[in-house]
């Protein structure tokens, strides 16, 4: 059995398997429902300044694709609409009964030291593990000067950042918006206020469907409606590329990660790990089926760790950031082609028809007496893996590579490069 | 104690018959047609629009189910096959698209294709709709004669394509197998006469009843009055079983008992034997052992004269039947039928095999089964007597005893079309479906020169 005892920026877990703050994470109940289900930590949905918001009926969209239901969600929900000493009282009594819990408070106040000020010993009173700046919520709060409207401009992300640090012993997580061209100066930007870590991420600016009906967004308030903000399975594409950047950001410096983003399984969550991530934040896959998941994310990354000898969850942490590199420095000598296994080919011809029709021409079709037979033209295939894809076959299509004993050559290395080029003349 | 007769009507309760001769499959819902639809990888050069005898595009009706442009959907599907709706219902799937559906290398579970196509051409039936329209009109008129699936779909396109028709139809109601021969269950609600009403509201055809090509018109007199004339009457002849005992009481052309069943308003008005044996190995067979079953026989017998994978009917009909309780005897032919007081009362049969030339010879050894009720089911044939000129044939008939046509379902005749089971090819409602509309395109060809 692997140990998967999480600890990030000093917070400890017994797995690191958290509830993101959201609505799965309002109040008591749901709370203690969730740690009884396994869930190694919580970030308790966002507190605010009394009095608390009010939100609209109708929270909730999604996209569902080919049958599959919320592939991907979005929402238009606000921060908690509790009181802020009824969370404070429940927050406490949790954490009495469940210490071995990661219990992280998120936060949300106005820009202005005192609102901070006034806020965090609050919180640390309950003997929280830790606050989460919530810097990321694009609806809404964001309207109101909070939330992502923050985020989205590093000189408040670092300076609320050093506020907090001044105000609090406990360990600062910054939770940041997608919604930015480059998460890297937000990051960068926590760092330098002294975050203890970054959470992301959060999510991202989405009508999810339009209603052609009532012609209006969804999820419709009486025939209106306003962005929300995207999650769940469709987004972690967005998230992994996003955690890798500041993973392997030097300015960054290596800064903890609470990797969030469609993380529904223990495999997402392998790869947030793999990427960098210490603890793992999970919300859409919860509200979609329940705390129940949790008991196949512990026990599969379990039984995945055992399988390749890893003993914790250090032993492969970060293993692929060394691997993530910019485009110029992939090797422009490495060359595979398709390979199609006739044995397991069911004749569907997606991989002819994508090739032919969008990409290299490089799948024949035959047909010889109604038997049809697929092939690759090796000498027009450029390993594009379009064909694997499309193919609904696992395992089908396989990528070959070809050894043409050339060495690892960058494009900066390349002759091709027009720089070279012009170097060379 | 009541005593009922062994052969006898009324034996189930109305609610039983209602039951037996319901939906055999009952339609997809949306949610269950659209997790389908999801299955279908939308292959390119798809096998099962090859494996389609009137060449649906299968992948695009069903994308269209995917996409709920359900309308879109049946008229891709009706544009090829405007029985679209009985086919989804009555088509040999498993040996036609389905059997062709990559799913089964990958996962032995074709793609529902019946199912789907049938939830995409009902919406369009329930709402009513007629999509096509007709061409300009050509002034030409054409003779179509029977009202079965090959004259309605080669009526429905010639309509199209602008030209006026007229089908002569032998009995009182169009649709041909579709209202006289299917199993009630498989078409239930009256869909024959539905989609014979669909058919018909394109406009430009009219449908005249009760004549009979050879009695009531002739040949001669079609080509005179129309500009071209395209046969689909089917198959007028039932084989005999060629054994003693054949005239007894109880003893029936399965055909003829099917479309009594077909047309009766009250199915316990039928009477049915407690012991029912069927002679014969098709889809008829099938359908007339079930239907017994399904009205309250106690024992229904099967025998046909070869083994299972010689029968014409699939094997998911003769699992279908097995299911329903019909007692399948392989290997053996009726040798005599023996009667008391003029009624059957069983049946001698003698086992078969195969000689060393492969031809089929009885064994010598035989067994009887109790009958009350024997139905003939060995075939249909050709009767070609409506198109001779006194003892001339007026168009050339195949070795076979059909018509012959030549890729376009012309015949002999110049101005002569035909399709259907009085064709070669498969007795198939959707193979007939295609030799209308491919007669029809011919016509049209013909006809604007």
């Amino acid at each position: 059995m692997a140990d998967l005892r999480c600890n990030i920026a000093g917070v400890t877990s017994p797995n690191p398997f958290w509830l993101a703050s959201a609505p799965p994470t309002d109040k008591e109940y749901n709370v203690v429902r969730a740690f009884k289900a396994g869930w190694g930590g919580v970030v308790w949905k966002t507190l605010g300044e009394d009095p608390p918001v009010v939100n609209v009926s109708s929270r909730y969209g999604a996209v569902n694709y080919n049958g599959q239901r919320v592939a991907g969600f979005n929402n238009i929900e606000l921060i908690t609409d509790r009181p802020l000493d009824v969370n404070l009282r429940e927050i406490k009594q949790v954490k009495r009964d469940w210490p071995d819990r990661a219990m992280v408070v998120s936060l949300m106040v106005p820009c202005e030291e005192e609102a901070w000020a006034k806020i965090l010993p609050l919180v640390e009173e309950t003997g929280a593990d830790g606050v989460e700046l919530n810097f990321g919520c694009p609806h809404g709060m964001s309207e109101r000067g909070m939330g992502s409207a923050v985020g989205q401009v590093p000189e408040y992300v670092e300076m609320v950042t050093r506020w907090c640090k001044k105000h609090t012993r406990m360990p600062v997580f910054v939770k940041l918006t997608p919604n930015v061209t480059n998460v890297l100066v937000p990051a960068r930007a926590a760092k330098a206020g002294g975050a203890d870590a970054v959470s992301l991420i959060n999510t991202i600016n989405s009508i999810v469907t339009v209603d052609l009906d009532v012609m209006a967004p969804t999820p419709t308030v009486n025939g209106k409606g306003a962005h929300g903000g995207y999650c769940g399975p469709a987004v972690k594409p967005i998230a992994l590329n996003m955690v890798a950047e500041i993973a392997r950001d030097p300015e960054c410096g290596g800064i903890p990660i609470s990797g969030i983003g469609g993380i529904s399984n223990w495999r997402d969550a392998a790869e947030f790990m793999a990427l960098g991530s210490g603890s793992v934040q999970v919300c859409t896959a919860a509200m979609h089926y329940g705390f129940k998941i949790v008991d196949d994310m512990i026990d599969g990354l379990n039984n995945w760790m055992d399988d390749k000898g890893y003993a914790t969850l250090d032993d492969f942490r970060g293993a692929a950031v060394p691997n993530v590199c910019n485009w110029k420095d992939l090797d422009m000598n490495y060359e595979i082609v398709a390979q199609i296994d006739q044995q397991s080919c069911i004749k569907c011809g997606l991989c002819h028809i994508a090739c032919e029709d969008t990409s290299h021409q490089a799948i024949s079709a035959a047909k010889d007496n109604g038997a049809r037979r697929y092939e690759v033209i090796d000498e027009e295939c450029v390993g594009c893996n379009l064909c694997m894809h499309v193919c609904p076959v696992d395992g089908c299509i396989t990528m070959r590579r070809i050894d043409n004993g050339k060495p690892y050559m960058t494009w900066t290395e390349d002759p091709r490069n027009p720089a070279n080029m012009e170097a060379a003349e | 104690m009541n005593h009922v007769a062994d052969i006898a009507a009324g034996r189930l309760t109305s609610d039983e018959y209602a039951a037996n001769f319901s939906d055999v499959h009952p339609p997809l819902d949306r949610r269950r047609a659209l997790i389908e639809a999801s299955r279908c990888y939308f292959c390119h050069d798809a096998p099962c629009i090859e494996a389609c005898p009137t060449g649906i595009d299968i992948p695009t009706f069903i994308t269209k189910i995917a996409s709920d442009n359900v309308r879109g959907s049946a008229v891709s599907i009706l544009t090829e096959n405007i029985m679209g709706g009985a086919c989804a219902r009555v088509c040999p799937v498993e040996i036609l698209c389905q059997e062709a559906c990559v799913r089964n290398t990958q996962e032995s579970k074709p793609v529902q294709i019946g199912a789907l196509q049938r939830y995409a051409t009902d919406h369009l039936f329930d709402k009513g709709v007629q999509p096509f329209q007709r061409a300009d009109l050509s002034g030409k008129t054409v003779a179509v004669v029977g009202g079965g699936p090959a004259g309605l779909a080669c009526a429905h396109r010639l309509s199209m394509l602008g030209h006026d028709v007229v089908v002569y139809e032998a009995r009182g109601k169009a649709g041909g197998l579709n209202e006289y021969g299917i199993a009630a269950y498989k078409l239930p609600d009256s869909f024959a006469q539905k989609e014979v009403d669909f058919i018909l509201s394109l406009g430009g055809i009219s449908v005249e009843t009760g004549k009979s090509l050879g009695e009531d018109i002739t040949l001669s007199q079609l080509r005179q009055g129309h500009d071209a004339v395209f046969l689909g009457f089917g198959l007028a002849g039932v084989n005999a079983l060629g054994c003693e005992g054949e005239d007894l009481d109880g003893v029936a052309n399965a055909v003829d008992y099917i479309a009594d069943l077909r047309q009766a308003t009250d199915l316990g008005a039928l009477n049915v034997g407690r012991r029912v044996v069927v002679i014969g190995g098709g889809n008829t067979a099938i359908d007339i052992a079930v239907q017994s079953k399904r009205l309250g026989a106690e024992d229904v017998t099967l025998v046909y004269r070869r083994g299972a994978e010689h029968m014409s009917a699939t094997g998911h009909e003769q699992e279908f039947a097995q299911t329903n309780g019909v007692k399948i005897k392989h290997w053996a032919q009726p040798k005599r039928l023996i009667g008391q007081d003029g009624k059957v009362k069983e049946v001698e049969f003698e086992y078969t095999q195969l000689d060393d030339n492969g031809r089929l010879m009885g064994t010598g050894d035989t067994f009887t089964v109790l009958a009350d009720m024997v139905f003939k089911a060995i075939g249909q044939t050709f009767v070609p007597a409506p198109l001779r000129n006194g003892s001339a044939e007026m168009l050339e008939l195949t070795n076979s005893g059909r018509i012959a046509v030549n890729e376009d379902r012309q015949t002999s005749l110049a101005d002569v079309w035909a399709g259907g089971d009085c064709v070669p090819g498969d007795d198939l409602t959707v193979a007939a479906v295609q030799d209308g509309k491919l007669a029809a395109h011919a016509i049209d060809r013909a006809l604007r020169g």
